[in-house]
């Protein structure tokens, strides 16, 4: 269907909703680069004062008012974790699903569902007792015990499940014929078939890892230990007057910077994966 | 019942041109059939008149209306898709009786139209399911229902037999030029099979890179095709070409192999020496045993009938086909009967009339350079 | 749905499969066993005797009335959200399924902001509505509106829920589009030459065929917003003002952690786990008779 004349509903309707998201985005740019006495009275422009812009750097070296951390260390923290997240999940959902799919061994039927059970059970749902647990095995505190109970996933190892299911079984035959063992015919084979999946699996994995709130905020105590996303929250509840809102707006920007990096630069994995781990 | 008249009819999705000047007009209850191999334009061309593209120039006027700028909606055409595009989450019964009730008619109307559609066609056990429950050949009746129940001005087809195998292909065919009869619903059918267009047709378009290359009666198609391009493309075994040159006087062919051919119906216009390709089908060609040589070095029986593949002297391809089985040996003889003989201007491959020719066979020929 | 070709043997796969089971049992089993325990045993105040008490926690729970109106508030919150999440997500996808110049461009605008923590979603929101501080807040504070969502229940209510929907329209935009886009275009033609135009074809074609979709995401955004919300809400209310945005997670977290009543989050987490599972059964059920 062509048209010769411009579509301008849907121009009009598409423009509203991207202005509806960039809106508050723009607004932090302005006002990180404005003054945070003059935002507390009411000031808040939209636009920015543009002889201030260093003030990103001020905050990634020194940290907002308070807090003696400053922000790229904190940033740095949720790159680690999200990585850490995004990888380590990777992986183990990997071996599992080529060993429940390529392999039959007892108790492998039993091994799937207490995989597959984890789907109904998101972090918030059973926060204080793996709690409990994480102190148990001294792990509060502690970087492990940031990312750890955070890397088992069924949705990976489904989506894994699926791929691995449909590889043609010719592949496997000749692969064995050319004497590839198990471990070589996964190294060799699976993962570069796999290979386009993953790159999608990483950026929901990576954004799902840096988004983390509620767990990061029970585990890590130690300040040093903090994300940025926590580091953000906690400025946000000091609510006093002497709340630092430019420096505030700043954090948030440099925060979402990252994340939003990897999903517009790997948007086409990004969006088959999507769409094909929920099939 | 309408007549439609397509006038300059042109399509061009940026710098490319996909369809050059059409003009055509259907009389009323006609069955004009569009062939032609694919990219030719034939679909860009019944999209035009379904209203699912607008035209780059022209106008469809259908019915004596001008319909050029309207949505399909306003047309009040009714078309039957390739791979029948049937709504997949309505019934058989509710597919065909969505248009009828956009168009608010009564619902005991609706019903008994439906059922007679679903009679004619037997999909009356059928009406309650959904397409994913029926095979081919019945979602293309379902398709085709939807079509007859909207009692439209005209009807279209986007080569709606091309995804059915090769038997259910035969018997569709002959119920679509039933239907179409018994309605007498005038209708633009699109196919690049040539055996549909010969039996469904009650003219042709031969469609060629944009362009109309013939608007004829399948007879007046396969017996004098304007060019090669038809030529080849109408009939199976394709026509065999071969390199000529006009003799002396105008009055006979000299092909670059065996002896002169004498016209059967009259001089040909042009200098001597003047370039030509003859054409002659294969089952014309005739096994002489005081021709010319002939090299054969493929034999395809096909029971009742053998296709024989092989060489002229010169070197020239030539396939012949002939009743029963073939003789043995690889050296045969044949020879080219001036009736059946085709000629053609070797430049421009456009049909070669003799000089006292009236416009019979050449009329609705599109004249281009 | 299993495989012709395998390998042999039995020491490397299970080896393959232990790092997921361990991480699984000690983190998801263990915990949720252990909260079942929890849930159906009493401490006392000192941590030194516990006894098993069978439903009582459950009981106790389904009779205070706070907990009951947290339920009510939470279904309420979960059915707003999911609601507005997918009719813009719907809006906006059909929009960019058209021909149109720029597609991609407005594409990639609209599906980044999936990338934004919803903590910080919420973080940004302050900026435009805080009753001093905010760019529209006091807009509409100077209107005359009395705007303030730290003192007024209902605004707060009202902010919680245009955050977290906005968080999530990304998502939804992006399955919308795929599911518009996995429609044959020759059904959407047959429809045009039927003579259905602009929204009733929408209604009576389009919508239909989204169902699957639609449905799957009603589950999805149903489960994140009764979860995945908690850091907004914490960040934008902290719950308040007193209960007005306290959602059953966010109750889970201020008894368990803050006031340290142990059984009565573990009672609680139990009913979160029930509701979950329940739903997504619901999913898994229909995504079964779907692929038949």
């Amino acid at each position: 269907m062509t048209r010769t004349r411009t579509d301008w509903l849907a121009h009009i309707v598409l423009g509203l909703g991207v202005i509806l998201f960039a809106f508050p985005v723009w607004l932090i740019f302005a006002g990180a680069t404005q003054d945070a006495g003059a935002i507390n009275r009411g000031d808040l422009s939209l636009l920015p004062r543009l002889s201030h812009l260093g003030i990103f750097l001020s905050v990634l070296r020194h940290g907002a008012a308070d807090s003696k951390i400053p922000v790229w260390h904190m940033l740095m923290i949720s790159a680690l974790m999200a990585l850490g997240i995004a990888i380590g999940k990777i992986v183990i959902s990997f071996i599992s699903a080529y060993a429940v799919v390529f392999f039959r061994f007892p108790f492998r039927r039993i091994a799937f569902w207490t995989i597959f059970i984890t789907l109904m059970l998101p972090v918030e749902v059973r926060i204080i007792p793996t709690y409990a647990v994480m102190a148990n095995f001294g792990m509060i505190n502690s970087f492990a015990g940031l990312t750890v109970p955070l890397i088992a996933s069924a949705t990976a190892t489904l989506l894994f499940r699926q791929v691995f299911i449909a590889i043609p079984d010719e592949l496997v035959e000749a692969a064995r014929m050319d004497g590839a063992g198990p471990i070589r015919f996964l190294r060799d084979i699976l993962v570069p078939v796999s290979a386009a999946n993953i790159a999608a699996l990483f950026v929901i994995l990576f954004v799902y890892g840096w988004n983390q709130y509620l767990w990061p905020l029970l585990v890590a105590t130690d300040p040093r230990l903090d994300t940025i996303v926590i580091g953000i929250v906690q400025l946000i509840d000091t609510g006093s007057i002497l709340t630092p809102w430019n420096t505030m707006m700043a954090m948030s920007l440099l925060a979402i910077i990252p994340p939003v990096v990897v999903v517009v630069a790997m948007q086409r994995w990004f969006v088959k994966g999507l769409t094909e781990v929920e099939k | 019942m309408a007549s439609l008249e397509l006038r300059g009819l042109a399509k061009s999705f940026g710098a490319q041109t996909v369809l050059e000047r059409i003009d055509l007009t259907l009389g009323d209850g006609e069955m004009v059939v569009i062939v032609g191999a694919s990219g030719c334009g034939k679909s860009t061309l019944l999209r035009l008149v379904a209203g699912l593209e607008h035209p780059s120039a022209g106008a469809v006027i259908l019915d004596g209306r001008d319909v050029t700028g309207r949505d399909p909606a306003e047309r009040d055409i009714a078309m039957v898709f390739q791979n029948y595009a049937l709504y997949p989450h309505m019934s058989v019964f509710e597919n065909m009786a969505y248009g009828l009730r956009i168009r608010r008619l009564p619902r005991a109307e609706i019903r008994k139209r439906v059922d007679e559609a679903a009679a004619m066609l037997g999909l009356e056990a059928l009406l309650s399911r959904k397409p994913r429950a029926l095979s081919g050949g019945q979602r293309q009746r379902v398709a085709m229902g939807r079509a007859i129940v909207r009692e439209p001005k005209l009807f279209l087809f986007d080569e709606p037999l091309s995804n059915l195998d090769a038997k259910l292909r035969v018997q569709m065919r002959a119920e679509i030029r039933r239907l179409q009869r018994r309605f007498g619903i005038t209708s633009l059918y699109v196919t690049h099979d040539q055996v549909e267009a010969m039996t469904l047709g009650d003219r042709l378009v031969v469609m060629r890179a944009g362009r109309a290359a013939q608007v004829a009666t399948p007879m007046e198609v396969f017996a004098h095709p304007a060019d090669t391009y038809v030529a080849g493309f109408i009939g199976a075994p394709a026509m065999n070409f071969l390199p000529a040159r006009l003799g002396a006087g105008g009055g006979a062919a000299l092909p670059a192999s065996g002896p002169a051919i004498p016209f059967a119906d009259g001089r040909r216009p042009g200098p001597e020496g003047r370039g030509l390709i003859l054409g002659i089908r294969p089952e014309h060609v005739l096994l002489d045993a005081g021709g010319m040589a002939f090299a054969v070095d493929l034999v395809e029986p096909l029971g009742s009938e053998t296709l024989l593949h092989g060489r002229l002297a010169d070197g020239t391809g030539l396939v012949v086909k002939m009743a029963g089985v073939a003789p043995s040996g690889e050296l045969l003889r044949v020879t080219l009967p001036s009736a059946e003989l085709h000629v053609f201007d070797a430049e421009s491959g456009r049909r070669l009339a003799p000089e006292n020719a009236g416009t019979g066979p050449l009329a609705g020929l599109v004249a281009t350079g | 749905m299993e495989r012709r070709t395998i390998f042999g043997g039995w020491f490397l796969p299970a080896a393959l499969v232990l790092p997921q089971l361990l991480v699984t049992i000690l983190f998801f089993l263990l915990p949720a066993g252990e909260a079942i325990y929890q849930s159906l045993t009493a401490t006392d105040a000192f941590g030194l005797h516990t006894r098993f008490v069978g439903w009582a926690n459950f009981a106790a729970l389904f009779a205070d009335p706070t907990y009951l109106a947290t339920l009510l508030r939470t279904a309420i919150f979960c059915a707003l959200v999911t609601l507005l999440a997918l009719a813009l997500a719907l809006v906006l996808a059909v929009f960019a399924d058209r021909e149109i110049r720029g597609r991609a461009i407005y594409r990639t605008l609209l599906i980044w902001p999936y990338a934004v923590a919803p903590a910080v979603s919420a973080v940004l929101w302050v900026f435009v509505m805080h009753p001093q501080v905010g760019i529209l807040g006091r807009l509409l504070n100077r209107a005359g509106l009395h705007w303030d969502y730290t003192l007024n229940p209902i605004q707060a209510m009202g902010l919680v829920i245009v955050a977290s929907a906005w968080t999530q329209v990304s998502y939804n935009f992006v399955f919308f589009l795929a599911g518009l886009q996995s429609i044959s275009p020759a059904v959407i033609e047959a429809a045009r030459m039927d003579g259905a135009r602009g929204f009733h074809r929408f209604r009576t074609i389009i919508f239909p065929l989204l169902m699957p979709t639609t449905f799957f995401l009603l589950i999805v955004n149903l489960v994140y917003a009764a979860f995945e919300t908690f850091g907004t809400i914490m960040a934008l209310t902290r719950g308040g003002p007193g209960q007005a945005t306290e959602t059953l997670v966010v109750k889970v977290y201020r008894d368990g952690v803050v006031n340290l009543d142990l059984s009565g989050s573990a009672a609680q987490s139990v009913v979160l786990m029930l509701l979950v599972i329940a739903l997504t059964a619901l999913q898994f059920r229909f995504l079964d008779r779907r692929t038949n």
